[in-house]
């Protein structure tokens, strides 16, 4: 397929503007010009609406079939916060209304979701406060670890480090070395969870919290939650919940509860707002009272006469983190999500999400090998390793899949189970559906001992085979200059 | 359930299957922290939702008639762009990391990474950061990783919001951030030579800067050079349909916010940062990289690469944390340049400047109104001087149905009385001379 | 195959001494991790290393690693063709891929390092 730009045909037109309506001026001096046009492509309309509309025969959605991937939630997305979000009272707006003029006058309606929506946010996490600013889950876990350094520096508390285990996702490690610390990790021990006994170890004064998402990347809740808590409580450090999990338990229990300090949810993930491709997303982060003065000006407020506006006198405040008050059109779209739900609803988005997970489980382990063999919450994960002996491993179980219609599960990650193959089904799915993943992956099993080859050799089904990604390093080409 | 497809005789018989009841599901939580349930209303049916939703958008002043700018435009989007990223093919699908099944995702990509290459004159563009603050932002932690050194100087021209982003970011790193105050309504290049040392990472500069005036930076590319330092430029990327690329003019990284490219304004967000950097750097850049390559039968393909840089597999030593970005936002601004083209670009460009001409001149011609930064060029956007506060007048007109205002007293104390005034393509001579009319009637 | 004079760090990176100069690489074991090279940094004539340090990095598809020195002194050679000859790595790690040659300041060092043996064993284990 060519590239859009291989399209292009000298002075050919899309879209045109309407003629001006004034005078031309032309006083932009040459000096300030750029001496030759923007090589942009020449294409008419017609031609882009094909191009991207073959795009999307070449790419897979939630909306076209099982999307199994462990830890990103892949949910139905309601359509019809789609078509609220498109509202001009919402997508026309622009943000500066919201501070100006009179205090934001023109802007109730959407200050009013921003403000409903931590409401409601607050109660599912427990959280005394909620900003809405972090513009994905890793912004979330920088703002929240920014959070945790002014709480220290306020309190003049010498801390360095930050502890993380090792099972965590790789945007724990990352932000906590971008925000200015130095990370600890600490091993699972057998039974998948974090090592009670490593981490009493490492528990000394320079450490400023931990960072932790329960269940874990392994699907397992931890049961010595209270007991790290207060480990970290001791040498007053904060926990940090990770939130990318909160499928599993939203609804039968909260981080606050749990005594976590600081929470960030996905709401691209738990909240179904649509996963885009890779963005955009959103991830508001949450803390008790004590860290409340840190968070991100502006705060939304609602005033005394029932009307909302903006509060930005926070001395101890980090900072802003995003040019206004976050990604509100996510926002929006898991307000209305939630809406939908209700309380009812929410109660049955683990129930059914940690059930899914549970009965994927039982009925695979007969064939893949299975690290921990016990209750998983809303995901579960294998090792291939058993595949291995026919030379079959992760990488080509997932390539089989393509080719059997499914959407691959996370391959390699965790990191502390070798081969790992990480499958989150979440509560949207169909028995039906959950049945013939089942099948598919019972079928690949079969292929790794009888025919290796076919799985080597897959995928055959899609527009390319597997891809030289030596050569896309070795040879890199990132714009193309033909 | 909404949105839940098993029926309860299907959850009973899966849990007939592996043996346990929905409790026992459960029954790995401590009791002590098992919630009682929440509060939270009952759910709302979909009409209700819509109802509602409905009465909150009519609460919001989306048809006041705008020119408020300061980083954010109100731009016209075809409606080509939504009925292409509105398909879901597009936006409920995950980042790409089975190549195979996600060439539409990794092309789009591709060519989104060279549209911004071509338009900045840089040789590397990533998939996208959230905004172009948290761009700005990347753009500093490269420039430090690069030299090895703290110092950032910013000239206070740049965007006070970004600026402010900038340095919640980094409050907790050892970095120096020096802010030279603007001349003038242009850069100070006197203050920012003399910041401009052996320990600086990087010089920050924005064009159009947050006044809209416009300059050429290759002077202070040059100096910055010498010292071993890099040129970050955040720059407007719909002007650069005719103004001087920041690539032209030498910079190492340019940054920007791609909102004005087919995104809706959306009261802050989602957004679209970009970066860009030359070759050289590509390696310290964050975030996510689309790159060509072949499989096995040599047929083009594309796939996301040097991704050994990235959190997934590098954790602490990463170039940045990012993971998710702003993908369909970078699908948005791909099909609406792509919809404008070379020549379309240049047009909506020249609109914007030619219209912004006019309403200067019109508003400047009222008596008691003047152009604040007197013979310095912009591009659309512009300040006035008037003889009140600006805020007690930007209330009267948004009386009278305009949106205008920027809150430049908050950064710049002696700017109480100026008015930052945007006009884009989408303003009519009509609008602008009612808009005249009214700013002369309320002064 | 490791030769008999050659040492080697827990990190996988070997060392040999070559007249008065050692001369540093990657373990083909390491090679073998990382999977197919696909970058290399390497530091420049004249800047000096010190043991335990970090010198260069090297990179391939699934993985990014630093790359530690064994021995601190001035780099006096460097093989500046082998980021464009990456294929060396798989085909002579311990030979043609050598990385730098460095004078040492202090000999005794490599007396801290793993010999060929011990390290065979140490990567057993992984």
């Amino acid at each position: 397929m060519k590239l859009i730009f291989e399209k292009s045909v000298p002075h050919r037109r899309g879209v045109r503007s309407a003629r001006s309506d004034v005078p031309a001026k032309n006083n932009i001096k040459p000096g300030l010009r750029r001496d030759q046009d923007a090589d942009l492509p020449e294409v008419g309309e017609l031609d882009v609406v094909r191009h991207f509309t073959e795009l999307t025969r070449r790419n897979f959605g939630v909306d076209t079939n099982f999307y199994p991937l462990g830890s990103c939630t892949m949910k139905y997305n309601p359509k019809t916060s789609e078509r609220l979000a498109a509202l001009d009272g919402f997508a026309g707006l622009h943000p500066l209304l919201g501070q100006m003029p009179y205090a934001g006058v023109g802007a109730q309606g959407s200050l009013e979701v921003l403000y409903a929506a931590e409401l409601l946010l607050r109660e599912i996490t427990g959280m005394a406060a909620l900003t809405m600013q972090p513009m994905a889950g890793a912004h979330g876990e920088l703002t929240g670890i920014l959070t945790m350094a002014a709480y220290h520096r306020d309190k003049n508390n010498k801390k360095s480090t930050l502890i993380i285990p090792d099972s965590s996702h790789g945007t724990n490690p990352a932000s906590a070395a971008v925000a200015g610390y130095d990370v600890v990790a600490v091993p699972s021990d057998q039974n998948g969870v974090i090592d009670i006994e490593a981490l009493r170890k490492a528990v000394t004064d320079e450490v400023a919290g931990l960072m932790l998402t329960s269940p874990n990347t392994l699907g397992l809740f931890n049961p010595h939650i209270k007991e790290v808590c207060d480990l970290i409580h001791g040498v007053d450090g904060l926990m940090y919940y990770d939130g990318a999990n909160l499928n599993a338990i939203i609804g039968k229990a909260r981080p606050g509860d749990m005594g976590f300090d600081i929470v960030h949810l996905n709401l691209h993930k738990t909240f179904a707002t649509p996963h885009g491709g890779g963005g955009p997303g959103a991830g508001p982060v949450g803390v008790v009272d004590k860290l409340v003065d840190f968070l991100p000006v502006p705060v939304i407020i609602k005033k005394s006469d029932g009307t909302f506006g903006l509060d930005i006198n926070r001395p101890k405040t980090i900072g802003p983190i995003t040019p206004f008050y976050g990604n509100f059109g996510i926002v929006l779209r898991s307000y209305i999500y939630l809406l939908m739900l209700g309380q009812e609803g929410l109660e049955r988005v683990s129930e059914n999400a940690v059930l899914n997970a549970n009965y994927i489980k039982e009925k695979l382990k007969k064939y893949y090998d299975l690290p921990v063999d016990a209750l998983c919450k809303h995901e579960c994960v294998f090792s291939a390793a058993r595949q291995n002996q026919n030379g079959i491993h992760a990488l080509d179980i997932a390539k089989g899949l393509i080719d059997l219609g499914f959407h691959p599960p996370t391959i390699y990650f965790p990191l502390t189970v070798k081969e790992a193959l990480m499958i989150e089904p979440t509560e949207t799915e169909s028995k039906e559906t959950l049945d013939a993943f089942i099948e598919a992956m019972i079928t690949i099993a079969q292929m790794a001992q009888s025919d290796p080859e076919t799985l080597h050799a897959a995928p055959q089904t899609t527009v390319v085979g597997r891809l030289d990604e030596t050569a896309a390093a070795r040879n890199l080409n990132v714009s193309y200059c033909g | 359930m909404p949105f839940i497809l098993n029926t309860e005789p299907q959850q009973k018989e899966m849990l007939e299957a592996i043996g346990l009841t929905m409790e026992q599901l459960f029954a790995d939580i401590p009791a002590e922290l098992r919630c009682k349930g929440l509060d939270l209303p009952a759910g709302f049916s979909e009409l209700q939702v819509q109802q509602h939703l409905e009465e909150l958008a009519a609460k919001n002043a989306s048809d006041s008639i705008c020119f408020m700018g300061g980083g954010f435009y109100d731009h016209f989007i075809p409606a080509a762009v939504s009925a292409l990223i509105g398909r879901s093919e597009f936006y409920t699908a995950y980042t790409p990391y089975q190549p195979e099944l996600s060439q539409g995702t990794l092309q789009a990509i591709y060519e989104y990474q060279s549209m911004i290459c071509r338009l900045t004159d840089m040789d590397a563009s990533n998939a996208s950061v959230y905004d172009g603050g948290t761009a700005l932002y990347e753009a500093v932690m490269m420039a430090r990783r690069h030299t090895n050194r703290d110092k950032i100087i910013f000239d206070d021209s740049v965007s006070p919001l970004y600026r402010e982003m900038v340095k919640s970011h980094t409050r907790n790193l050892p970095i120096e951030i020096i802010e030279t105050p603007n001349r003038n309504g242009r850069i100070n290049r006197e203050g920012l030579l003399a910041q401009l040392d052996e320990q600086t990472a990087a010089v920050v500069l924005q064009n159009p800067n947050v006044f809209g005036g416009i300059d050429d930076f290759s002077d202070m590319a040059a100096a910055a050079h010498e010292k071993k330092a890099l040129l970050i430029v955040s720059a407007y990327p719909l002007s650069l349909g005719i103004l001087k690329t920041p690539g032209a003019m030498g910079a190492d990284i340019v940054t920007g916010e791609g909102q004005s490219l087919g995104l809706p304004l959306s009261f802050g967000g989602p957004y679209l940062g970009f970066i860009a950097t030359k070759m050289p750097y590509i390696r310290k850049m964050p975030g996510r990289i689309a790159g060509q390559t072949s499989d096995a039968r040599g047929r083009r393909g594309f796939v996301l690469t040097l991704q050994a840089r990235e959190q997934h597999i590098r954790r602490n030593k990463a170039t940045s944390n990012i993971c998710t970005n702003e993908a369909l936002c970078a699908l948005s601004s791909l099909v609406y340049l792509c919809l404008l083209g070379k020549e379309g670009i240049k047009e909506v460009a020249q609109l914007g400047a030619d219209k912004a001409a006019y309403t200067f001149e019109r508003l400047t011609s009222i008596s008691g109104v003047q152009g604040r930064f007197k013979e310095q060029p912009f591009f659309n956007e512009f300040v006035i001087d008037l003889p009140v506060s600006a805020d007690a007048v930007t209330e009267k007109l948004y009386d009278k149905g305009f949106a205008v205002g920027f809150p430049l007293s908050c950064f710049y104390p002696d700017m109480a009385n100026s008015l930052l005034i945007a006009v884009t393509e989408k303003r009519t001579k009509q609008q602008i001379d009612s808009f005249a009319q009214a700013l002369e009637a309320v002064l | 195959m490791a030769n008999e004079d050659m040492k080697f760090m827990e990190s996988h990176e070997w060392a040999r001494q070559e007249a008065d100069l050692v001369v540093i690489g990657v373990s083909d074991f390491a090679v073998e991790q990382l999977g197919d090279i696909v970058f290399l940094e390497l530091p420049s004539k004249g800047d000096n290393v010190n043991k335990g340090a970090t010198f260069g990095a090297i990179e391939s598809v699934k993985a990014a690693s630093d790359l530690y020195a064994p021995v601190s002194g001035e780099i006096v050679e460097v093989n500046e063709a082998l980021p464009d000859e990456l294929e060396k790595f798989k085909s002579d790690p311990h030979g043609a891929a050598w990385m730098i040659k460095v004078k040492p300041s202090d000999l005794a060092q490599l007396d801290d390092l793993m010999n060929a043996a011990d390290y065979a064993e140490h990567v057993k284990g992984q």
